[in-house]
């Protein structure tokens, strides 16, 4: 239970969060806590469930078992009377709202430009100006370095490009949590520089994160917390130096000599 | 003989002697020989009466046969289309009443056919002579409980409103339907679920992300299928001469049997069908390249001249274009 005390609320709680799907258990009791304005990053083996644990802070995934909060709120449920209550579709798309998510793929809406992508979700979703929309739509592209592309459609985009216009389209909606699933991983080596400068600019400029990533750099550089996952749980966290450097745990040493 | 060339030889552009295909040569030759064969026959032979063809092929009744031909394929395809795409919606939701119902519907139109349809909608006024409109079961529920009670405010004679028309058309929209509901469906499954789910996160609503993010892409896999049903609509409505409603082909047919000239207007039906279905292809065609929006690096001309533009403003970045 989130306790009303001197410290601000946390971005992210995570209280024993369990997530399987069927017999599979692949969450088996995370907790962890993000606070405003800081960058969180996850590392960890491919399985290890990372990505399934940034699915659930949006709900993109249904947790099975504990407690998820985003800025005090429950995710996906309300408490009434000691019983939970499923938020309505309706309910959900409205939290989703305050919650960029970038993912390893771009998932770029195709049929629509860099500019399209970007204006869709403040015109359809919060009802904005579409002239407003666009005119902060295209200073959302020069922030990240595309204004001169705005109107190219992401198939004539590079993989680099693609990626920081999905950026600028999440914070199209100006979220308070931006949540990046393996930002760089399907980029080519000589493009996740780009799309790592963009996350730092952000990072400098005071959003809170979390990322999923294999970039140790990145993580040692950029992020206040590191946490290492494996199996379901988490294995270790702390300040991404300390972690790096001198890891406690024995599974976080043998995945960081192979990563480093 | 060596192995190297000079440096001006290989810098120089190559002249090679092309290969020959003296087989492409045979075919044409064949071809040609067998299409000036089938004109010659079109011409000389007495059987095709060109000129009753010219003479009636165009004449009143024939018109507005074709008017109904073509009134029937629009509104049976804009209802089949629609309706296809709220079946498909709901064979794909999550709730079973409607994916089942969406099921037992599509099931149903496809298993009988057309002619069946057509036959069984023109003699729906053997179920009832009157419809009305009402609070069902009012006449139950008032036997029930003892009651005199008339739940019915609006009655319409079966002639009026079932006419020939609604009754052609019903058969040949609801039957559509069931075909535009698979091709919308397969459509739908055809995009990426990340398409869905960054949607979902910049929180959209199902509706909304059906309507602005799934069915657009989906279009271009629904629009080629959906041209094809569209052609075979325009055909299809020679069936409706069973109901009975008289369309192009029923007109046509018509002056034949009345002339006993029944070949030159079967040639001429030939004739009015090709021309519609050219029609259509064309519109087919530009809805084809309007729905392919963004899928290929240069799809249209708006898109190549961004592309130019960005080069020359671009250079450094031109090569990723290419």
């Amino acid at each position: 239970m989130p306790e009303a005390t001197e410290t601000p609320t946390p971005m992210v709680k995570a209280e024993r969060v369990r997530k399987h799907f069927g017999r599979v258990e692949v969450l088996k009791g995370v907790d962890l806590e993000v606070m405003p304005r800081t960058v969180m990053c996850v590392v960890g083996p491919s399985g290890s469930g990372k990505s399934t644990f940034l699915r659930c802070i949006n709900h993109l995934e249904q947790i099975s078992g504990g407690r998820l909060w985003v800025d005090g709120e429950l995710v996906g449920y309300r408490q009434r009377g000691g019983k939970l209550y499923e938020l309505k579709e309706k309910e959900v798309a409205q939290h989703r709202r305050d919650i960029g998510m970038v993912f390893q793929r771009f998932n770029l809406f195709p049929h629509m430009t860099a500019l399209g992508n970007v204006v869709e979700a403040p015109v359809q979703v919060r009802g904005a100006n579409r002239a407003d929309a666009r005119r902060r739509g295209l200073e959302l592209l020069e922030r990240v370095g595309l204004g001169e592309r705005c109107d190219m459609y992401p198939s004539q985009l590079s993989g680099g490009q693609q990626q920081r216009v999905a950026i600028a389209r999440a914070l199209a909606m100006d979220p308070k949590l931006m949540l990046f699933d393996e930002p760089t991983s399907a980029l080519d080596p000589e493009l996740v520089g780009e799309v790592l400068d963009v996350m730092r600019g952000l990072a400098e400029a005071g959003m809170t994160m979390i990322v999923v990533t294999h970039e140790m750099g990145f993580a040692r550089e950029v992020g206040d917390q590191l946490v290492f996952m494996d199996d379901g749980v988490v294995v270790e966290a702390g300040n991404p130096r300390d972690v790096i450097n001198s890891p406690q745990h024995e599974r976080t040493q043998a995945f960081l000599s192979k990563v480093l | 003989m060596s192995a190297t060339s000079t440096d001006d030889e290989a810098a120089a552009e190559i002249r090679a002697v092309p290969v020959r295909h003296p087989g492409r040569w045979v075919a044409s030759a064949l071809v040609v020989l067998l299409s000036a064969m089938f004109v010659h026959m079109l011409v000389t032979n007495e059987a095709f009466q060109w000129g009753f063809i010219r003479d009636n092929a165009f004449s009143a009744p024939v018109l507005s046969g074709a008017k109904n031909t073509l009134i029937l394929t629009v509104l049976a395809m804009v209802i089949g289309v629609a309706l296809g795409i709220v079946l498909a919606v709901m064979r794909l939701s999550p709730n079973p009443v409607l994916s089942g119902g969406a099921w037992i519907y599509v099931w149903f139109f496809r298993a009988v056919p057309r002619v069946v349809l057509l036959i069984l909608f023109g003699n729906l006024g053997v179920l009832y002579a009157q419809y009305d409109l009402g609070v069902p079961f009012d006449r139950q529920i008032a036997d029930l409980f003892g009651l005199s009670l008339d739940g019915r405010f609006l009655s319409v004679d079966a002639n009026t409103i079932l006419t020939a028309f609604v009754a052609a058309l019903l058969g040949l929209a609801l039957s559509e339907a069931a075909y535009m509901a698979e091709i919308v469906r397969a459509g739908i499954s055809s995009i990426d679920e990340g398409q869905t789910e960054a949607a979902q996160a910049l929180g959209m609503s199902r509706g909304r992300l059906m309507r602005r993010i799934v069915l657009p892409q989906a279009m271009r896999v629904i629009v080629p299928p959906t041209g094809n049903e569209t052609i075979a609509m325009v055909k299809d409505t020679a069936l409706v001469a069973f109901v009975p409603y008289y369309e192009l082909f029923f007109q046509l047919q018509a002056i034949g049997s009345r002339t006993f000239q029944l070949f030159p207007m079967l040639v001429a039906a030939c004739l009015w069908y090709l021309a519609i279905t050219s029609v259509l292809m064309v519109g087919q065609h530009f809805l084809e390249r309007r729905f392919s929006r963004g899928t290929r690096r240069s799809t249209d001309r708006g898109n190549r001249r961004a592309l130019l533009a960005n080069r020359t403003k671009a250079p450094e970045n031109g090569s990723e274009d290419a």
